[in-house]
């Protein structure tokens, strides 16, 4: 298992180096900061002492050694927009985009689990078939558009929810949160609705595909001989053996949903981190991108490597073939 | 060309015993492509969406002839049309079905030109996604050991990260326009198909034709592209139909957010991105009707896709 551990460790640390020196080298297609921050009308002088003030006058090589000792250090840079440590703007940011994920992961099993099951038992009913028909709308229209119409039903045709924007924040152990008043749900709820679609997708499949599964299971008709109920076979029995799955793989689509923020901020003009990257690209706010993409690139890491310790930990056949290729 | 089709039929249906295919093979009435249409047009789902697409191809390629107004013509925009609401009348005397937009361009027009685009971006990022991304697969299964391993290796890196962010901060590197968007996203979708590709050529590189085309000293990229390659195609076509549509939204989610196609070629995104600011004011149209023509081409391009994943890999889950 140590050896495992090891080179799962070295494999996780290559990626983040990798993926460091591309982010690093890719910011320098993005475009001169220099053009943004200096004023149209700035002469060669003005220009010359803002590059020597953030340090974009040195050689390529200089600066690369610079912020990957910097990074190691936890200093990604300081915003050219907002002038304080990107990392700060971007945890400052971080809290919304958390509660939304997490109201969308809330909203895509309380609708995806229900609907799934329902299209599990009976897979060929008219109802499982349109509710498959649903998931495949579900994976292939554009998110955004959708929240485009719920935005229009909800905000503008019926007044009974706001279009965007975060509810009133209140400090809860420390953290800023909005989930704990009503004003602040309000909010909430239309983005992670939109957040959560493309997920419950996900959800219903994998839940009929389970409920499918297990119904022709030993332990169900034998619950059926005992004489339980229905609705106790399927609440206990089928429910607790499918969501095994359906954790494993929103754990790990906790990361995309995060990425997926970006779209659904976008749209709800919601203050989170991703609202933040979309801006910033337009403000070619360099270390806000290079910092939010290697957050990116560490949390989507990290929850891989959880995953992956966590299989070789329950199944030893994966640490045995890892040692020996 | 019948060396061709009959490999093909090995791959539709692998676990069938020899003599059965051979039976299928040398029966001259019924020829493979034959059975395929036929199995096809027993859905009446796949039927629409197919006749679908192909009015939505054929709007697309004849948009000047069919648009009512050409809504890139600044000479024939009057910006006293501007946001009429649909049903209302044009200066120029044309009836804006749709409405018009801020600029008082045509709705219909303007979303006829954008199918334009949308449709060529997710087309033809496909078609070069597709041929890259089989290359390596197919290259990748033949070759196995080290080669093999360090490409899934990338390939398994790549997936693991979300194509909407990739192709995000590509766009945002390369700028806007219509062919780096189409990079972009050849860039985010070859993965998927090297993945698809080698998962099948696995399988196929164990069976008794390869065997014998390597028996017959044929060279290296005869034996792959001409013998293995083709056999590998029936999953691979399934996934690039559905993956057509994915390449639609996704370029429509990336011009929303202001780094795809530039302003003067407005997709389907575009357009809703640019109704966006007056949806608030309860004027619904401009972001609603080419949000409605890009859920329709979708729609259309998951019921073919469906149909053909049932026709061409029976056993394949859905």
């Amino acid at each position: 298992m140590l050896v495992y551990l090891i080179r799962r460790l070295g494999q996780s640390l290559l990626v983040v180096a990798v993926m460091a020196t591309l982010v690093f080298v890719a910011m320098f297609a993005v475009g001169d900061p220099i053009d943004i921050l200096a004023s149209p009308d700035a002469d060669q002088i003005e220009r010359d002492a803002i590059a020597k003030r953030l340090g974009l006058d040195r050689p390529l090589w200089e600066q690369f050694g610079l912020f990957v000792w910097r990074a190691l250090h936890g200093d990604l840079g300081r915003s050219f927009v907002y002038n304080v440590p990107a990392v700060d703007v971007i945890l400052q940011r971080l809290p919304a985009t958390l509660e939304l994920a997490l109201v969308g992961l809330v909203f895509s099993i309380t609708i995806g689990i229900p609907l799934g099951v329902l299209a599990g038992l009976k897979p060929y009913s008219w109802l499982g078939r349109s509710i498959m028909s649903g998931s495949i709308l579900g994976f292939s229209l554009p998110n955004f558009w959708i929240g485009l119409m719920l935005i229009l039903l909800f905000a503008v045709e019926l007044r009974i929810l706001p279009a965007g924007g975060r509810g009133p924040v209140v400090s809860v152990l420390g953290i800023p949160t909005a989930a704990f008043s009503l004003e602040g749900l309000r909010h909430l709820i239309l983005p992670a609705l939109t957040l959560a679609l493309y997920k419950s997708a996900l959800v219903i499949r994998i839940a009929r595909a389970g409920t499918r599964e297990v119904m022709l299971q030993d332990y169900i008709r034998f619950a059926r001989a005992k004489g339980l109920s229905r609705s106790r076979i399927i609440f206990v029995h089928v429910l607790k053996n499918i969501m095994i799955p359906v954790v494993t793989v929103l754990g790990l689509e906790l990361g995309s949903m995060i990425a997926f923020a970006v779209v659904t901020e976008t749209v709800f003009a919601y203050p989170g981190m991703g609202k933040l990257l979309i801006d910033s690209i337009n403000r070619l706010d360099r270390p806000i991108i290079v910092a939010y993409l290697m957050m990116t690139v560490v949390i989507f890491v990290i929850i891989n490597l959880i995953v992956d310790l966590l299989y070789a930990a329950i199944d030893p056949r994966v640490r045995l073939a890892e040692a020996k290729g | 060309m019948a060396d061709y089709v009959r490999a093909d039929e090995v791959a539709i249906a692998p676990e069938i015993p020899e003599p059965a295919s051979i039976a299928l093979s040398s029966d001259p009435g019924e020829s493979l492509l034959r059975r395929h249409v036929d199995e096809f047009l027993k859905s009446p789902g796949a039927v629409a969406g197919l006749a679908v697409l192909v009015a939505l191809a054929l709007v697309a390629v004849f948009a000047p002839a069919i648009a009512p107004q050409n809504p890139y013509d600044l000479s024939k925009l009057d910006i006293m049309d501007n946001v009429l609401k649909p049903g209302e009348r044009l200066g120029s005397g044309i009836t804006a079905f749709l409405g018009t937009d801020d600029q008082g361009r045509d709705m219909l027009s303007a979303i006829i030109y954008g199918l334009r685009i949308s449709l060529a971006v997710g087309a033809i990022s496909v078609v070069i996604a597709c041929v890259i991304g089989a290359s390596v697969g197919v290259l990748a299964a033949y070759a196995g050991g080290r080669v093999e391993s360090v490409v899934m290796r990338i390939v398994d890196l790549q997936l693991s990260f979300p194509a909407i962010l990739v192709a995000l901060i590509l766009l945002a590197i390369f700028g806007r326009g219509v062919d780096k968007v189409v990079l972009a996203l050849v860039i985010v979708q070859w993965a998927y198909y090297a993945r698809t590709v080698r998962g099948s050529a696995l399988v196929e590189k164990r069976r008794e034709y390869i065997e014998a085309a390597r028996c017959l000293a044929l060279p290296k990229s005869r034996v792959v592209y001409r013998h293995l390659l083709p056999n590998c195609l029936p999953p691979l076509i399934v996934v690039a139909t559905v993956q057509v549509a994915h390449a639609i939204a996704l370029e429509s989610t990336l011009s929303f957010l202001g780094v795809g196609v530039p302003v003067t070629e407005p997709s389907l995104g575009m357009l809703i991105a640019h109704g966006y600011n007056y949806l608030l004011s309860g004027k619904y149209w401009i972001s609603t009707f080419p949000g409605v023509a890009l859920v329709i081409a979708i729609v259309a391009i998951n019921l073919v896709g469906d149909r053909l994943r049932d026709v061409l890999n029976p056993r394949l889950a859905r």
